[in-house]
């Protein structure tokens, strides 16, 4: 198959997708498919046009890439691609709406109020942040709504510092959200799809062994460390009882279909150091694919190598 | 699935086992090797479309391109299989006379015995260390300090202890209390590093009277002074002063580079050290790369032989002194009043410092979006502090495009400035306030947090 692998582009984690995208032509070149890499950029259409692919591999992370936009160009010019289709993408990119949803659905997921800037400057929502910080307690956690990977993510430990970690937070979006901190083990689950050739054609997904983040240094799972070696000890499979493991591998599935997503994507969990609950953070449509992600690790601790992880990918794709 | 040991010939590895492969392999020194997420967003600030305020890249533009060729061309003729060759580790002693001549024209008389030709003046900080330094050393240095530094004393495993400075550079007297602190709790720092002319980052320069309690200092300790001095002939207003070099030549390790007054691209500088510490050197060097390049030292060669090398470096400087106007008129024009920055007499950069509410690295990503970067101040701490600092370059880009990034630089600033207020119910102007472009005191990098005491002590990171 001509496969077109979609990488780079201009989000923050421009670098994350370009070793994410490396590792997969190699894979994808090994697995005996030609090849056509390209930096997602504003020629991205004649790219494609020319490059005539049977389908496109979407290695991208954050913005454009993992919010839908990429995938409906994909739709608009008729190629088939792999992971979540448009409005799942859309739903997962966003925190808040992804938030939602598991609420309305009641998969717990920690307490939060999300407002825009908007919000801040012309309904004067500041008089508001009292209340709130009443209700989700700190240290309250303060994030972008759609920014990836862990940027912009500040904890705020007194009402003194919650202006500046919303400050902080908008430099990256137009909307963020103030979440209650969860003391606990942070988890990741990562979820791939039966795809043809596996002998089942049901397209089940299932949750592959769970993936416990370790910080060795910080008190915060950072950008830093996601991506460092030796920055952060992963630990897969997790030391987990059976049964809060197989919860939050059932937790998981439920948001990641809760959400639409297709062919992969992961669910991040904190079990409550506190209650013993899991609560779910938050689900990424396109994680990671480096050496350092998640998936790939859980995919390995699965007895699926990263080419067998890629194929099946592949294989799951939209048709 | 694949094994580790091979069986799949062909086949990668996975993921987990390689972590865990290469993870054993790593020299412990690598995990205190720092960057990453700021490294990852530093890589989009060179995308085409972004006015880059964030290089510390000297404008290549202006070299014609026609005497590029005939030097080369003139190597070519003249010198091609030399300049193929290997040369002496030490460097070509026809390079060395025009180190000499540029070290002349600084005010510092040497002898080509005396000089270390480098690969950029950036190998004479890693020699130094490699020369000097054992795991957990200490290295004193400025507050901010060259981040290009910061790498370099990680990989050694220095303990880095930064002593704050004013509109004058280092405080010497902080000096003299962190290494009588230092002593007290038995340690002696191997040496400090210091650039004392137009600061890279903070755009100061170390005044006349610190020079001289530095060298004092240094020598009645037996310290070595490791003086970085880059940008000490790109002066566009004020006198100069002497080099630390030619106040002492007992202790000072004098590093500098043809990268600013001629090409970065041709990677050479070079050092002027006390001998024994030289010959240490020179071995270190052999250890790294034999020799800089021969075709760099022949080109600099002919180009010194071509014309007065003075005249280029006078066209900079008046390209850079109107880079650096520009930029400081739009910083008075487009920075909010609660933000200052430096009013450096030369070299490259202005170090500007915003409310601390604000954190540079989060205002970068939000700067990407309106095609602008700069350097966020982190990257010239080693603990985390300068979070709401920024180095602002202005030779690399015209001064059309200073402008522009300026404004739309001030636009996010000022925009965050108004949230904060709107958050705080504070009413910070977030307008700008025009200022002389030219402050007879100008705005220095804030005094020490009270917290961090005069002196930020640095324990060793370990992973």
């Amino acid at each position: 198959m001509r496969v077109a692998v979609l990488k780079g582009g201009r989000s923050l984690e421009r670098q994350v997708s370009l070793r994410s995208g490396a590792r997969v032509q190699d894979a994808l070149e090994r697995l005996g498919h030609v090849v056509i890499p390209i930096d997602v950029g504003t020629d991205l259409v004649d790219r494609l046009t020319d490059a005539n692919p049977d389908i496109a591999f979407v290695a991208l992370h954050g913005r454009d890439g993992e919010d839908g936009t990429v995938q409906e160009l994909l739709e608009a010019l008729g190629i088939s691609y792999t992971g979540s289709g448009v409005s799942a993408c859309i739903r997962a990119a966003d925190k808040v709406l992804a938030k939602h949803a598991m609420r309305d659905q009641g998969i717990p997921t920690p307490d939060f109020y999300a407002f825009s800037e908007t919000a801040f400057q012309a309904l004067g929502a500041a008089q508001a942040l009292p209340a709130i910080e009443e209700r989700l307690q700190f240290p309250i956690v303060v994030k972008p709504a759609t920014q990836g990977s862990a940027l912009g993510i500040k904890f705020a430990r007194t009402p003194a510092d919650v202006p500046q970690a919303l400050v902080a937070a908008f430099s990256y979006d137009r909307k963020v959200l103030l979440e209650r901190h969860i003391q606990g083990r942070d988890l990741a689950v990562s979820i791939i799809e039966q795809g043809p050739g596996d002998g089942d054609r049901s397209r089940a997904a299932r949750a592959l062994p769970i993936v416990e983040a370790v910080p060795q240094q910080e008190d915060f799972y950072d950008f830093e460390s996601r991506y460092e070696i030796g920055r952060t000890k992963f630990v897969c499979p997790a030391e987990l009882e059976e049964a809060v493991a197989a919860r939050a591998g059932e937790i998981a599935l439920q948001v990641y279909s809760l959400l639409g997503c297709r062919g992969f994507g992961r669910v991040d969990l904190m079990l409550d150091s506190a209650d013993q609950e899991l609560y779910v953070l938050e689900a990424d449509p396109i994680p990671g694919l480096t050496e350092t992600s998640l998936l790939p690790q859980a995919a390995d601790a699965a007895g699926l190598d990263f080419d067998e992880l890629i194929g099946r990918i592949l294989g799951a794709a939209r048709p | 699935m694949s094994g580790a040991g091979g069986a799949h010939p062909g086949r990668p590895r996975s993921a987990a086992r390689d972590i865990e492969r290469y993870a054993a392999l790593f020299a412990e020194r690598t995990k205190v090797m720092k960057s990453s997420a700021m490294r990852d967003l530093m890589a989009l600030t060179e995308r085409p479309d972004v006015i880059s305020l964030a290089g510390g890249w000297p404008d290549t533009s202006t070299f014609p391109p026609d005497s590029y060729a005939a030097l080369m061309s003139t190597v070519a003729s003249q010198s091609c299989a030399r300049a193929l060759q290997y040369g002496p580790t030490e460097g070509l002693s026809l390079v060395k006379h025009c180190i000499a001549k540029v070290m002349q024209a600084e005010g510092v008389e040497i002898d080509t015995d005396e000089l270390l030709v480098t690969t950029g003046g950036q190998q004479v900080i890693d020699l130094v260390c490699k020369t000097l330094l054992d795991p957990g050393d200490v290295v004193v240095c400025e507050a901010p300090t060259y981040p290009g530094a910061v790498p370099t004393f990680c990989a050694y495993e220095a303990q880095v202890v930064q002593v704050t400075m004013d509109r004058d550079g280092m405080r010497t007297d902080q000096l003299e209390a962190t290494l009588e602190e230092l002593e007290r709790s038995g340690q002696r720092p191997k040496f400090i590093y210091t650039v004392p002319t137009f600061h890279n980052p903070a755009g100061v320069t170390l005044s006349l009277e610190r020079r001289s309690e530095l060298v004092r200092i240094a020598s009645q300790r037996e310290l070595i002074v490791l003086e970085d001095n880059p940008y000490g002939l790109l002066r566009y207003e004020g006198s100069p002063l002497p080099t630390l070099r030619s106040l002492d030549d007992q202790f000072v390790i004098y590093a500098s580079t043809f990268s600013k007054i001629l090409s970065p691209g041709v990677r050479l500088g070079w050092a002027a050290a006390p001998a024994p510490v030289l010959e240490k050197m020179n071995i270190g060097k052999q250890a790294s790369d034999l020799c800089s390049s021969s075709i760099s030292q022949y080109f600099v060669s002919a180009y010194f032989d071509s014309r007065p090398w003075e005249d280029y470096v006078r066209s900079l400087i008046e390209i850079y002194r109107r880079r650096r106007d520009v930029m400081l008129d739009s910083l008075a024009e487009q920075f909010p009043r609660e933000a200052e920055w430096t009013h450096p007499e030369g070299g490259l950069f202005i170090w500007a410092t915003l409310p601390d509410y604000i954190d540079t690295t989060d205002l970068l990503a939000r700067a990407l979006d309106e095609h602008v970067a700069f350097v966020p101040g982190r990257a010239a701490f080693l603990d985390g502090r300068g979070g709401s600092s920024m180095r602002l370059n202005f030779s690399g880009v015209d001064e059309d495009q200073i402008r522009e990034g300026i404004r739309r630089l001030g636009e996010v600033v000022r925009e965050q400035v108004a949230l904060y207020g709107t958050l705080t119910g504070a009413r910070p102007t977030g307008q700008p306030v025009r200022r002389p472009a030219t402050p007879p005191a100008p705005p220095v990098p804030r005094p020490p947090d009270e917290q961090l005491a005069d002196v930020l002590r640095l324990p060793r990171k370990r992973a």
